[in-house]
């Protein structure tokens, strides 16, 4: 079991990992030019709805509502799915959903998997999982296929490789698949190759596994949206399928999928409409799968879904749009998140699915711009969930004593003493004026100690100047002799 | 019009001219300014840095400095965004009803210094001489807070002798963020980098804003480039006329 990693356990704290990648300025060029890119697309076909505003709103309203009565409509779904022919099974977390995939694929012997590109198995760490049991899984998305064979994890929710570059690709084809010893970086050259490699998978596994975009409750019917078409042979040729859903992802009726198909779309590929939507609802003889499995996924979303203030990012749709604008993401690439989820959304959905440790650094990754509530397509306030997450850590933390006299801790309620107290704030400021002596070098303080290094380690910072302002205004009103 | 200028602690301190500026533009109006003494600071930096507790009693003296006040003007949208956009949240999270109802009644006299002028005095030529090349930031709690529009650049339009030369992506954070630029240093360096970039193809001698937070942290970069640019506030700019040349 010792490479069973779940996708949302962070291992280092964000402002370190993210040292590392802003070092790499190849990264960061790549980067910057994907992400301004998918920003412009996505800027044009968002501007040709004149009722964009309202279709956001729409989808807001939707998920909350869902949300509001999530334990009925999932029901719903399970009845509707049964219904349908296919199994719904119940899974705490991401083991017990590892273990149900993967009984379900023992029961037929299986030792192979294909898979359609699904962050929620990624969140469990399901191919580790699986591998353990002896089941190889393999990726059929274009670029999680280069995530995988690279050995490497996904650094965006959408394309997962925009880390990597064509002659990193390129290498990474040549070391795993056959007959490609003369292999150019042309990207026709390499999407030939990784064609020929899925195509023997598609005709020889007959077993796979989805995610789900959405789930109908109404008629239990399971949706995708996708660009590559790889995902609908995962759907049609294999005999058993089996699906991995977050429980958020259910919607009531498939009058609510109407917003959607428009926002979605245009949100996350900027695309008016995705080249293949599928839907499938249970199972039909002679037709597709003879059997399907609905895995409904819980790990800690009911907690979420608990905290009033923070129950709003389960409405995300995984559309990546608020990683395409973020500065943030932009600059440090996916991996310093250290999750399946990175990006704005990951900085609030990670920590929440996480026990405490070095993911509770996430809701500080953010200069909170708002450029991601801004973009949101159920208009999710990530500045608002990130500043109330910063207060739950807080307050974890100084339920210890270590904690409460943090060196932080100490300075804020200090502080905010000062601040209650207009004599001693005045007396701080006079203070302060005097205790920078020894910082200023030539007009500028130049280098500070401790935490505050950070700052001036490439900018000055002007002296504090000798009068404040409060005391300017006392001396022109004595001046002037008014009351 | 009787003003109460919340002068923000952090302009306080560290930017009095940003202050001095305020009440020469608005007393030049013709408005009376009053400075309650008893302000100090809105409770920011401890709500978004997540010391929520602490920014209690800072929003109750806000309350209690203001709430008689005809408005209040504050140049830190960043501040006015903390008093508009959160007191009444956390006011309703205290269960403190009345303390709630004060803070709804308080919160639509509060603006930000160019908001104020452009949407609530409904003016956009303060008379104002400036003969700089200046380039405007629009900070991303003026732009997409408070969307303040295009009132600073209106102000600074019919700045005599002051040619305004747009920043190329203009809409995208400087890297300041409060305690971000410090927890997260290098990568608010690394924004503040590519910003002071598109600041210096402009060829501005001044780049204005609505904060002097911002500013601070840009102004901190371009004076260790040695660049020569120098970070100024939107007030300060239109304080400055053809008898009264700024400092």
């Amino acid at each position: 079991m010792t490479d069973y990693g779940p996708g949302i356990v962070v291992r280092k704290p964000f402002a370190e990992a993210a040292r590392k990648a802003l070092r790499d300025s190849q990264l960061r060029r790549n980067l910057g030019k994907a992400t301004s890119h998918i920003r412009r697309k996505r800027g044009e076909v968002v501007h040709e709805l004149p009722d964009w505003q309202e279709l956001r709103e729409a989808g807001r309203a939707i998920k909350e509502r869902t949300l509001r009565h999530l334990d009925h409509h999932l029901l719903t779904l399970e009845a509707s799915v049964t219904r349908a022919g296919g199994t719904v099974h119940w899974a705490r977390d991401g083991a017990e959903a590892a273990l149900i995939i993967g009984d379900v694929l023992a029961k037929h012997d299986a030792r192979e998997v294909i898979k359609i590109k699904s962050l929620t198995s990624d969140e469990i760490g399901l191919n580790s999982a699986l591998s353990t049991r002896g089941i190889k899984a393999y990726e059929t998305d274009l670029a999680e296929v280069i995530v995988q064979l690279g050995g490497d994890t996904a650094s965006h929710i959408v394309v997962p490789a925009v880390h990597r570059n064509r002659a990193e690709i390129r290498e990474i084809f040549k070391r795993n698949m056959a007959d490609t010893a003369d292999l150019s970086d042309r990207p026709a050259d390499l999407t030939a190759a990784a064609r020929r490699y899925l195509r023997q998978k598609f005709l020889t596994v007959p077993y796979a596994i989805s995610g789900a975009n959405f789930g109908v409750a109404e008629t239990g019917s399971i949706v995708i949206f996708e660009s590559e078409g790889n995902g609908r042979m995962c759907l049609t040729l294999p005999r058993v399928l089996i699906t991995v859903m977050g429980i958020e992802k259910v919607v009531p009726t498939w009058r609510d999928m109407e917003v959607f198909l428009q926002t979605l779309p245009r949100s996350s590929t900027a695309e008016r409409m995705n080249p293949y939507n599928s839907v499938w609802s249970g199972i039909k003889a002679g037709e597709g799968p003879e059997e399907f499995h609905l895995v409904l996924l819980d790990n800690r979303r009911t907690e979420v879904l608990a905290d009033a203030l923070a129950r709003e990012t389960l409405q995300c749709i995984r559309c990546a749009a608020c990683l395409n604008v973020c500065p943030v993401y932009e600059r440090t690439g996916g991996h310093a998140y250290g999750s399946t989820y990175p990006g704005p959304i990951g900085a609030i959905l990670t920590p929440q699915l996480n026990d405490p440790g070095p993911a509770e650094t996430l809701p500080w990754a953010s200069s909170l711009c708002g450029a991601c509530y801004e973009v949101c397509p159920v208009k999710i306030n990530i500045p608002r969930i990130l500043v109330h997450l910063r207060g739950k850590v807080v307050r974890r933390r100084r339920q210890t004593l270590a904690g409460k006299l943090s060196p932080e801790s100490v300075a804020m309620a200090t502080m905010a003493r000062v601040f209650d107290n207009p004599r001693l704030y005045e007396w701080s400021q006079r203070a302060a004026a005097i205790g920078q002596i020894p910082f200023l070098h030539g007009g500028v303080i130049d280098r500070l100690p401790g935490p505050l290094a950070g700052w001036t380690a490439m900018r000055d910072l002007a002296p504090v100047p000798k009068q404040s302002f409060r005391a300017w205004w006392r001396e022109r009103k004595q001046g002037t002799g008014r009351p | 019009m009787r003003i109460a200028l919340f002068i923000a602690c952090f302009n306080d301190t560290l930017f009095p001219d940003t202050g001095r500026a305020v009440v020469k533009v608005l007393e030049r109006l013709g408005h009376e300014v009053e400075f309650p003494m008893a302000q100090t600071c809105c409770g920011q930096m401890h709500y978004n840095s997540g010391y929520q507790d602490e920014t209690v009693p800072l929003l109750r003296r806000f309350v209690d400095v203001f709430e008689d006040a005809e408005a209040v003007v504050c140049p830190s949208s960043s501040c006015v965004n903390t008093v508009r956009g959160n007191y009444a949240r956390i006011a309703a999270g205290l269960g403190d009803a009345e303390l709630a109802r004060r803070v709804d009644r308080l919160v639509p006299k509060v603006f930000e210094f160019a908001e104020f002028l452009v949407k609530k005095l409904g003016i956009d030529d303060v008379g104002a001489y400036y003969p700089h090349r200046v380039t405007y930031h629009p900070t991303c709690n003026s732009l997409r807070s408070l969307q303040v529009g295009d009132a600073a650049s209106r102000l600074l339009q019919n700045v005599k002798g002051l040619e305004l030369i747009e920043l190329p992506d203009a809409a995208e954070c400087c890297g300041f963020g409060g305690t971000f630029a410090v927890k997260n240093a290098d990568t608010s360096i690394a924004m503040m980098t590519d910003k002071i970039r598109a600041i210096r193809t402009t060829k501005a001698e001044i780049c204005t804003a609505l904060d002097n937070s911002c500013l601070m942290h840009i102004g901190g970069g371009l004076s260790r480039e040695r660049s020569g640019i120098r970070a100024v506030h939107l007030a300060e700019i239109l304080a400055a006329t053809e008898e009264e040349a700024p400092r």
